[in-house]
């Protein structure tokens, strides 16, 4: 087992070292100078040839990525111009925010959507299950910043029940119960369409497996139905449904941009999107950066379990 | 592409996609010629009008623009767009799988890596750090959107070619002298247009709502052009004053999406049945019966008794009847065995008695099966659980599938004796040991703690066994039992199913297409053929003096019949 976890990391060294490469090749695809792109231009001359040289710019292309990634494993992303503070810093403080939002949302779409999954397999052909699946197409196709928008205008404008931006009230609040209320809408609104996923490929994963011939004899042996289907069936679709769990992740941190827009919410999406407005480069690329190298770890992780959840696979 | 089109039409759900994808289509090929206003003319004094009002139908925005004339042309950019990047991923992606899964080899671990790195990125982010670099502006978001969903269709058709490239009609285009380019565009591609249609077609919804998301984000369409993403956006500054501002837009992409959705699950559904999604059926924990079942008046106090048993399969106004009035008895401490080739009703006759036959497509019409007073066919699921796996309890064929693959043996044999009655837990595994050494396996306490994929064909039937025999049932159904066993490990299941049926007196109910097995075990046969009965007797009998034409073709067929008769005269 162990083995295997050590073999799977060391195919993940490729995978990241790929990713840093990708983010430092975008960034140095920038048309034009990189220092007038990252100074605008109302930089003089002098300015440019100055941040050209901290940059190590006049160096050649590998050299300078060699420098680039020895910095990163240092912790170094450099300085965001903007904000005029070390990049890392800017960054972990804000991933902090995101990972309280779209861990929420990855907690509400594997749970919501597993057991409706489930249920909707167990009930097929009923009209609980046509309501479901109905449910479901609606659910992927509505644009999750729409329907934040439209959950404000319910639930803060109409029913003035929930706070519509930001994370902690301005004044007073600041604890558990704040955050939560901050949370509700936000979490909800991005876990819509990853929970939409969830629940129709654990059905179809579900249905599948209720086929099975193994479901025939567990019911020969005269087990209850709950303990057929959330046991013996459940038990071998988690494995199936892991890797699903695993994109949905990256689906949440992905929506997590457009709703960090829409609810204000203090996180990495709406760091980047304004960083982007500024053309503040350093910033965009370690935020980039980071997110993709902690998804990454994520995935391992998913894999792992995998590992765990199955002997068949321990044993190849 | 007619019997496509058939199957779009039936399935109600992509039926209604189509029709919104023909507005959406009719809506975009009018719009230049309705006579709308301008929609980029500014008219402050009608800002926020409210629509229905005034000259304008879905009321103005923040500039007094028309919205109604803005979202008509804003639809026409953001299908455009949309339509266009998934275009760009279609080609390019597919491009890269070909190109991957045709050559393989050093193409296809360094283009295969590259795809993996590109997935490494949540999605989102990856098209960001695009736009950062080309700059706001809805080309470079659409470049952005395209560049992200490559992956997708790389891996689909990556996979697809590679199976392709070792097929033999491929090897035989290579070796006729065909060119690459001509082998890849006249053999491979035309049969991975499927896999690439399924693939474009769901994936192009996704692609619109991300391209309308940067433009939400302002890092897509710039004023004063603006497709459906950057009106939201837009309308979200006056969100809660003047909310019709946002609200149609919005419900616009829903619309769209929506449609794109629901057409595209039906071309999937329709191209590619392996990947449709619920159209599997589950099947039910007790077979159903026909609507208006009569039950049997009769009562009988036999040990089990078969009468007129009819189940039929019913499938999209199709039915078959797989077994006709079948009538069967059984008496305690006897073997009867059901003999007859695949298909002949066997196993919808074993499986019938305790309701296990998958339903739909199965359905029971007509019969009565008495156990000890009871029919079987008019009791009620808990009833019928309390009996299953303590009363009558079955062994299936192939033990590879019919076990659990996830859970220890052990455990699943452990489970159908907790499931019967309180035991505590020592107790129980001793209990669990001892019917491990009742199936003859020689080191119980190292085999409980195995998985099913650990133990041999023979090993795992006896697993079969020892569950069935757990609770000291009254009848086993062993529904061909030794098939999938190799003929020496059969000779011992055997042995171990005879010394527990006289130790046990245990009733048998077994079943198989092998007369030399049957002959060893059985006290009675009967012979079935096309979901009949067509022969019940004595084994004895039977194998020596068939009355049926049917059964003595069978014995014919049989390849040591000449022993049998042997052991039977002598």
């Amino acid at each position: 087992m162990f083995y295997y976890l050590f073999k799977r990391i060391l195919y993940a060294v490729p995978v990241l070292l790929g990713v840093t490469f990708a983010v430092f090749l975008i960034i140095s695809l920038i048309p034009g100078d990189p220092a007038t792109a990252i100074l605008g231009s109302y930089a003089t001359p002098e300015n440019i040839e100055n941040l050209n040289r901290q940059l190590g710019l006049d160096k050649p292309f590998f050299q300078r990525y060699l420098k680039w990634v020895v910095n990163i494993l240092q912790g170094d992303f450099g300085t965001s111009y903007s904000l005029n503070r070390p990049v890392i810093d800017e960054v972990v403080e804000r991933f902090q925010a995101t990972l309280i939002l779209s861990g929420s949302s990855f907690l509400i779409c594997s749970i919501i959507g597993i057991f409706f999954g489930i249920i909707s397999s167990a009930l097929q052909y009923s009209f609980f299950d046509k309501i479901i699946t109905f449910s479901v197409i609606l659910g992927i196709s509505i644009p999750s910043f729409f329907l934040g928008m439209m959950m404000i205008l319910l639930f803060t404008v109409e029913l003035k029940l929930l706070p519509a931006s930001g994370m902690y009230s301005l004044y007073g609040g600041g604890d558990l119960i704040d955050l939560l209320k901050h949370l509700i809408m936000p979490s909800t609104a991005l876990a819509i369409v990853s929970t939409g996923v969830v629940v129709r490929l654990s059905r179809s994963i579900m249905l599948e497996i209720l086929r099975l011939d193994f479901i025939r004899t567990a019911r020969s042996k005269g087990l209850k139905e709950y303990r057929v289907i959330f046991i013996h069936a459940f038990r071998l679709a988690i494995v199936s449904i892991l890797p699903i769990l695993g994109l949905q992740a990256g689906f949440v941190l992905s929506g997590a941009v457009y709703i960090e827009i829409v609810f204000q919410w203090p996180g990495v999406g709406r760091m980047l999107v304004d960083s982007i407005l500024t053309r503040d480069i350093m910033l965009v690329q370690g935020g980039v950066l980071f997110v993709a190298l902690c998804y990454v770890i994520f995935n391992i992780v998913v894999d792992f379990l995998q590992l765990i959840l199955d002997p068949r696979i321990r044993e190849e | 592409m007619n019997v496509l089109f058939s199957k779009i039409i039936k399935n109600k759900l992509a039926l209604l996609g189509g029709i919104i994808l023909f507005i959406l289509l009719l809506l975009i090929i009018t719009t230049p010629f309705l006579n709308l206003s301008d929609p980029n003319a500014i008219n402050t004094s009608d800002r926020f009008s409210l629509p229905f009002t005034s000259n304008y139908l879905l009321g103005a925005d923040h500039l007094g623009r028309d919205i109604l004339s803005r979202v008509m042309w804003g639809t026409r950019l953001s299908l455009a767009v949309g339509f266009s990047a998934a275009l760009i991923a279609a080609i390019l992606g597919s491009f890269i799988g070909i190109i991957a899964g045709y050559f393989g080899g050093f193409f296809d671990n360094i283009l295969m890596r590259s795809v993996d790195v590109l997935m490494a990125f949540p999605y989102v982010l990856l098209a960001l750090a695009i736009v950062a670099v080309m700059g706001p502006g809805l080309f470079n978001s659409l470049i952005a959107v395209a560049i992200v969903n490559i992956p997708f269709f790389a891996r689909n058709v990556r996979g697809i070619s590679l199976a392709y490239a070792k097929s033999d009609f491929m090897i035989a285009a290579k070796i006729s002298g065909r060119s690459t380019f001509s082998c890849i565009i006249f053999e491979l591609l035309p049969n991975l247009i499927p896999t690439i249609i399924v693939a474009f077609s769901t994936t192009i919804g996704w692609m619109i709502l991300e391209t309308a998301g940067l433009s939400f984000l302002g890092l897509g369409s710039q004023p004063p052009q603006a497709d459906l993403g950057s009106m939201l956006g837009e309308g979200r500054a006056s969100l809660i004053v003047h909310s019709h501002n946002s609200l149609i837009p919005g419900l616009m992409i829903l619309f769209i999406v929506m449609g794109f959705n629901l057409f595209g699950d039906g071309i999937r559904d329709a191209l590619d049945p392996k990947l449709s999604q619920g159209k599997l059926g589950r099947s039910k924990a007790l077979t159903d019966l026909k609507k208006n079942f009569v039950f049997s008046e009769r009562c009988s106090k036999s040990f089990l008794e078969v009468n007129d048993l009819t189940t039929k399969f019913i499938r999209n106004n199709y039915e078959i009847e797989a077994i006709k009035k079948v009538n069967l008895s059984l008496q305690k401490g006897e073997c009867l065995a059901i003999v007859g080739e695949s298909g002949s009703g066997k196993s919808v006759t074993a499986l019938s008695i305790t309701r296990l036959v998958a339903s739909p497509p199965g359905i029971i019409t007509e019969g009565f099966i008495n156990y000890k007073g009871t029919d079987l066919l008019n009791i009620n699921l808990q009833t019928m659980q309390d009996i299953r796996g303590k009363k009558i309890s079955y062994i299936f064929q192939d033990p590879q599938s019919t076990l659990h693959p996830l859970q220890k043996v052990g455990s699943q044999i452990s489970e159908i004796v907790i499931n019967h009655k309180i035991i505590n837990k020592v107790k129980l595994n001793k209990e669990v040991l001892e019917l491990l050494r009742n199936v003859k396996i020689k080191d119980p306490e190292r085999v409980v703690n195995l998985y099913p994929h650990q133990l041999s064909g023979g090993m795992r039937q006896r697993i079969g066994i020892a569950m069935a025999i757990a609770n000291k049932p009254d009848i086993i159904i062993a529904d061909e039992p030794t098939t999938a066993l190799d003929v020496t490990v059969q000779a011992k299941i055997l042995s171990i199913i005879n010394d527990l049926k006289r130790e046990l007196n245990l009733s048998i109910i077994f079943i198989s297409h092998d007369l030399n097995v049957v002959s060893k075990i059985s006290d009675n046969i009967a012979v079935m053929f096309n979901g009949e009965i067509v022969e019940f007797g004595k084994t004895k009998k039977i194998l020596n003096n068939p009355n049926n034409q049917y059964t003595k073709k069978l014995i014919k067929s049989s390849p040591k019949l000449s022993l049998v008769k042997k052991k039977y005269n002598a």
